[in-house]
């Protein structure tokens, strides 16, 4: 089962109180990262897809706690870490790109200043070689003209080239994982096409573990080896990326893979549709998040959450459906 | 085929924006974000407009409401042009066209009820005596236009920010229908929404579709919520038309390289299609709308330019005169 797992997160829940009561946003996560492989972590907005690997890096701000749990990097557990000790292992070990480039890229500085900033700081180089590593990571992502285009200023470049930008500057330490939040969510299908292209080939080149987070379910079948599927705070599913398209398990999973519309598959039938509305996390009871949504929901549903019913190695899924019987 | 009226034509809509620079500021150029779009849009069908970001698609639905003025060209509603009409006029031709927009969040006034708002196109055309409806009787309608969207008539007095992303969609879609129309142009309705509550709008659409005989201009950027919705399919790039057919003809047999590179870009849930696909990758960005090119638009990014496309304009033509219309070399000479 440990096939060079670097990351190995268990038991997370990160809590935020607020004035309307304590928003579980992650509850219970458990899932590790193996070396060199693309693991997809689906789920709709406030799924607590972010908020756990920004826990993952202790980036949560008050009122957000982390209440408990571990995440244990090559065996040493990082969130014990102190914020010096963090800031380590950030752009170094574990780097993030975000949705939006814009918004993660400062404006007012160069792509060189940004570039050379975090280089220096974890490569231990000098600015002239820290310059000279900037060109050549931004020559390896594709942005033409690199040594002219790293004296640039974040607007100069457009949405797609920015995230090439983004990709560059945070595998720019080698780092061992890196976290893909909504990378292409921003961008126009023609680009995302070429952003997917580049995180799978670097992935396959420099060896570095991906941890994409995204709502689509197409990117996640082009680029995964393995999919965790998160609702209300909570991993609902796990498995291969096969496993997961072909036989999903969950109702939540199922219902999710057949409300999209497909381009190989027309049709004008009605589509799959869950009914409802995903839940507020406030303050939810200690039932399956999923009940009051789902077609296959029983009796036991209401009052217990279920525990993990393991399918194999890879396989984990939590539903009462499975646990029948046993 | 014959038989089909025609709701609306657009005929060679232009909508170009002024640039204003220097010091004076004075006009130093020109946005053509639509430039000269042509379709007709038949009763009862659904036609999608799909595309990306830049390229024209919600300008072209704007110009038609008039929320822009076009700067050139004509929009033929029911039989009467009314590109550039104002005032009583105006009014009378939007009874009939209305609009949903992408952001429920933006779209609805946050210091009005549900109730208000989807009273508020019937409250307008009521206090300019267009509309013989009494108080009580709006009150009863918008009643039964939340039922009918799916939200309990008990809401009416709830405001936007107590309804989540896929309610507010759905007061969108009651404000729309409350004046009966006979268009409804829908500007990326379910772009914003989650994939399972992007579901419940399209089928819902689809229902009230059947229900009324609406005619739908669909807009949006994600092609496969167009293939389900559209019976039509309209592919725009820097704003112009570059091909238009039948949605299962265009999706199966696409013509521009354009639409073939923006079909195979499209991820696919189901990772065995997706490892034995052929993706083609387009090199570079949608370039700006900024100035007018001496040839195809497409010249830039396309796999398969020939020298003839550099400095000739090709013009939107179906290569044997069918519904199947494209704007390419590679099939027509013109």
């Amino acid at each position: 089962m440990s096939k060079d797992v670097i990351l190995r997160v268990d038991n997370l829940r990160t809590y935020f109180n607020t004035d309307d009561g304590v928003v579980k946003a992650v509850d219970g996560v458990s899932y590790d990262l193996r070396k060199g492989e693309t693991l997809g972590l689906v789920g709709e907005s406030g799924s607590g897809k972010s908020v756990t690997n920004l826990s993952v890096m202790q980036l949560i701000s008050s009122p957000g706690k982390i209440m408990s749990g571990t995440a244990e990097l090559d065996g040493v557990d990082i969130l014990k870490y102190s914020d010096e000790q963090m800031r380590k292992i950030r752009g170094n070990r574990i780097s993030m790109i975000f949705q939006d480039p814009m918004t993660s890229l400062n404006p007012f500085l160069r792509i060189s200043t940004q570039m050379v900033e975090t280089i220096m700081l974890h490569k231990k180089l000098d600015k002239k070689a820290a310059l000279a590593r900037s060109i050549e990571m931004l020559d390896l992502v594709g942005i033409p003209n690199p040594s002219a285009r790293v004296n640039d200023y974040p607007h100069q470049f457009s949405g797609g080239m920015r995230q090439r930008v983004m990709i560059a500057m945070a595998l720019s330490c080698d780092p061992e994982i890196l976290i893909a939040d909504e990378p292409t969510s921003a961008l126009d299908v023609t680009i995302q096409a070429q952003i997917l292209e580049l995180i799978q080939e670097l992935n396959q080149r420099l060896g570095t573990a991906v941890m994409m987070i995204t709502h689509d379910l197409g990117v996640v079948a082009g680029m995964c080896d393995r999919v965790c599927v998160m609702y209300a705070g909570k991993m609902v599913e796990k498995g291969t990326n096969t496993e997961i398209f072909k036989d999903p398990k969950h109702p939540y999973t199922q219902g999710l893979i057949n409300s999209v519309p497909r381009l190989d598959r027309p049709s004008k039938e009605r589509l799959f549709s869950i009914k409802g509305q995903p839940p507020n996390v406030i303050d939810l009871p200690e039932c399956c998040p999923f009940y009051p949504r789902c077609e296959k929901a029983m009796d036991i549903c209401k009052s217990k959450y279920p525990p993990v019913t393991a399918f194999g190695e890879e396989r984990e899924v939590r539903c009462w459906l499975y646990e029948e019987g046993k | 085929m014959a038989e089909k009226n025609v709701l609306l034509e657009v005929k060679n809509l232009q909508m170009h924006f002024p640039i204003y620079g220097g010091i004076i500021k004075k006009q130093v150029g020109s946005i053509y974000a639509v430039d000269g779009v042509s379709f007709k849009l038949y009763e009862g069908e659904t036609l999608g407009l799909v595309g990306e970001s830049g390229c024209g698609k919600s300008t072209t639905a704007r110009a038609i409401a008039q929320l822009h003025t076009p700067t050139g060209g004509e929009v033929i509603f029911q039989g009467k042009n009314i590109a550039g009409k104002k005032g009583h006029e105006l009014l009378k031709a939007r009874m009939d066209m209305q609009m949903i927009f992408q952001d429920p969040y933006a779209s609805l006034n946050p210091r009005m009820t549900s109730g208000s708002i989807i009273a508020e196109p019937m409250n307008i055309y009521r206090q300019r005596r267009m509309l013989d409806l009494s108080r009580g009787e709006i009150t009863e309608r918008v009643e039964q236009l939340m039922e009918k969207v799916g939200l309990s008539r008990y809401f009416r007095n709830r405001y936007p920010h107590e309804f989540s992303g896929g309610q507010r969609q759905r007061i969108g879609v009651a404000r729309a229908l409350a004046l009966n129309p006979r268009l409804i142009l829908a500007d990326e309705p379910v772009s914003a929404l989650d994939v399972s509550i992007q579901s419940q709008i399209l089928n819902l659409l689809n229902d009230l579709q059947k229900e009324f005989g609406l005619t739908y201009l669909f807009i949006a950027h994600d092609l496969a919520v167009i293939e389900h919705i559209s019976d039509r399919v309209a592919v725009m790039y820097l704003g112009k038309i570059v091909e238009i057919a039948e949605s299962k003809e265009l999706y199966k047999h696409p013509l521009h390289p354009y639409t073939e590179a923006l079909l195979s870009a499209v991820p696919i849930p189901d990772p065995e299609v997706e490892k034995n696909r052929k993706r083609i990758i387009l090199t570079g960005d949608v370039p700006s709308p900024d100035r007018r090119r001496p040839g195809c638009s497409f010249y830039d990014r396309c796999p398969k330019k020939m020298d003839k496309c550099k400095n000739a304009i090709p013009i939107l033509k179906s290569p044997d005169s069918g519904e199947h219309q494209v704007a390419c070399f590679l099939h027509n000479n013109e």
